[in-house]
């Protein structure tokens, strides 16, 4: 039954999730994908990392998505992420001056992403954080997880998320400072090191 | 050995079994797969062994993933949903409407957000460089579309009847036709992708991404159904498939709930 009865509540049930499965690549995609922050913003970040399968072979087909508040915390209402040329039919890219906040990276032959962003500002009860959603071939669910970042080590141990895991598990959410600027992030799918990744409720 | 299809029907059989057996035994209804089910090998490394860690989104309104990306006229053309005019010529195939709502688990509409589609050409065949299956690309669809939904919820594609194809996760396997859709809700955490199948393929039973979803109902959830309604004269048949987003999003929490 694919017409959901709307008038009664138990018949508005979800429609399942499906992988993504290998030939996204000329769907999704799209040039600038993880080149968020505006061009030139002093509070951009780069975040770079690999995802990994249980062998710990980097996925070459897998793709990120961020989402993230702007500075000062607040969350952007700004479309235009993937802004299209109606004249071609093909892509404009990010217009370097308005912050979206959101951005999709697919994985490069290595299993490398990057995206450059700008750095996340705290929200609620939370320190910041990047929201992260993982989507690959062989994935029948994605996953979301966040990547919080280095250096606030009061504000890291406040966090509600962060303050109730294993501490081990714990280190999977938080990227490594590179320095100027750089945080380096690895999504790990399966086995040693396993990214903790999180369901809402 | 070669996995032969034999084997991997025993092998949904079994996930099946053991799901009908849950459920009788008081477990709750799953309407997603899990992400480990071997029958779909690729999913074998690829699925955390740690169970996800739960976030209650009642105890803090501000959680960035209670917002949603937005995407606006911008961010489509105006032919983005219709995929047989994407090129000079016609593609080859049987033309469809594919329409339907995109819901929140509340059954209310999501209006003004991002609907994208991917989907092989009428032989089964994707147009990506590593797809090289023996059949043929046609000049004149590439099998990608956008839209917004509409105030009520709607979208609307034209596009030709994909295909079925074969993969390598078995000998003789075989995907169903498919449209693949992916979908943003008024939250994050609503974030779907999905696939679209078309009502009484005779493949379903031997293709394990379809099985995956081993609750017999939300299976049913993601087959199109015929609406003779939605077919253009003398142009497309019509198809009509509703989706609704899991997940929690603000909304609910005003409310209490």
């Amino acid at each position: 039954m694919t017409k959901i009865d709307t008038s009664r509540p138990e018949s508005v049930l979800p429609t399942p999730s499906h992988t993504v499965g290998p030939f996204y690549g000329y769907a999704l995609p799209f040039p600038g994908g993880g080149d968020i922050a505006p061009v030139g913003h002093p509070d951009t970040i780069t975040v770079q990392g690999y995802v990994y399968d249980g062998e710990g072979n980097p996925l070459p087909d897998a793709f990120v998505e961020l989402w993230g508040p702007d500075p000062d915390g607040n969350v952007s209402t700004t479309d235009g992420s993937i802004r299209r040329d109606p004249a071609s039919g093909g892509y404009l890219g990010r217009n370097g001056v308005e912050f979206t906040g959101w951005g999709r990276i697919q994985t490069d032959a290595n299993g490398h992403w990057y995206a450059r962003t700008l750095r996340p500002g705290a929200r609620g009860q939370s320190a910041p954080y990047l929201s992260a959603c993982v989507f690959a071939r062989g994935l029948l669910v994605h996953l979301f997880t966040r990547i919080y970042l280095p250096g606030d080590e009061a504000a890291l141990a406040a966090d509600p998320l962060l303050s109730g895991l294993d501490p081990a598990r714990r280190d999977t959410l938080i990227a490594q400072d590179d320095g100027r600027g750089t945080y380096r992030f690895d999504i790990r799918l399966q086995g040693e090191g396993e990214t903790v990744f999180l369901e809402f409720q | 050995m070669a996995l032969t299809q034999h084997d991997i029907d025993l092998e949904i059989a079994a996930e099946h079994a053991t799901y009908e057996k849950r459920v009788a035994d008081g477990a709750p209804v799953e309407h997603h797969p899990r992400r480990d089910y071997a029958p779909y090998r690729s999913s074998l490394l690829r699925h955390p062994k740690q169970p996800p860690v739960t976030i209650d989104v009642s105890k803090d309104p501000e959680l960035v993933e209670l917002a949603s990306p937005a995407f606006g006229e911008r961010d489509i053309t105006e032919i983005d949903n219709d995929l047989t005019r994407q090129h000079n010529g016609e593609p080859i195939g049987e033309r469809i409407t594919v329409s339907g709502r995109l819901l929140d688990r509340s059954g209310r509409p999501i209006r003004d957000q991002l609907v994208e589609i991917w989907q092989a050409n009428s032989a089964g065949r994707y147009a990506h460089q590593r797809e090289q299956h023996d059949a043929p690309l046609d000049p004149n669809f590439t099998g990608v579309g956008r839209t917004l939904t509409d105030d009520e919820g709607n979208y609307r594609f034209t596009t030709i009847q994909p295909g079925p194809y074969p993969w390598r996760n078995h000998v003789n396997a075989w995907r169903p036709a498919h449209i693949h859709f992916s979908m943003f809700g008024t939250a994050f955490t609503q974030r779907l992708v999905t696939q679209m199948y078309f009502p009484s393929d005779p493949l379903f039973p031997y293709d394990p991404i379809i099985q995956s979803v081993t609750d017999d109902a939300a299976r049913q959830r993601l087959v199109a159904t015929y609406d003779h309604s939605l077919s253009v004269p003398e142009f497309s048949m019509g198809y009509h498939w509703d989706i609704v987003l899991d997940g929690p999003h603000a909304t609910w929490i005003e409310e209490g709930r």
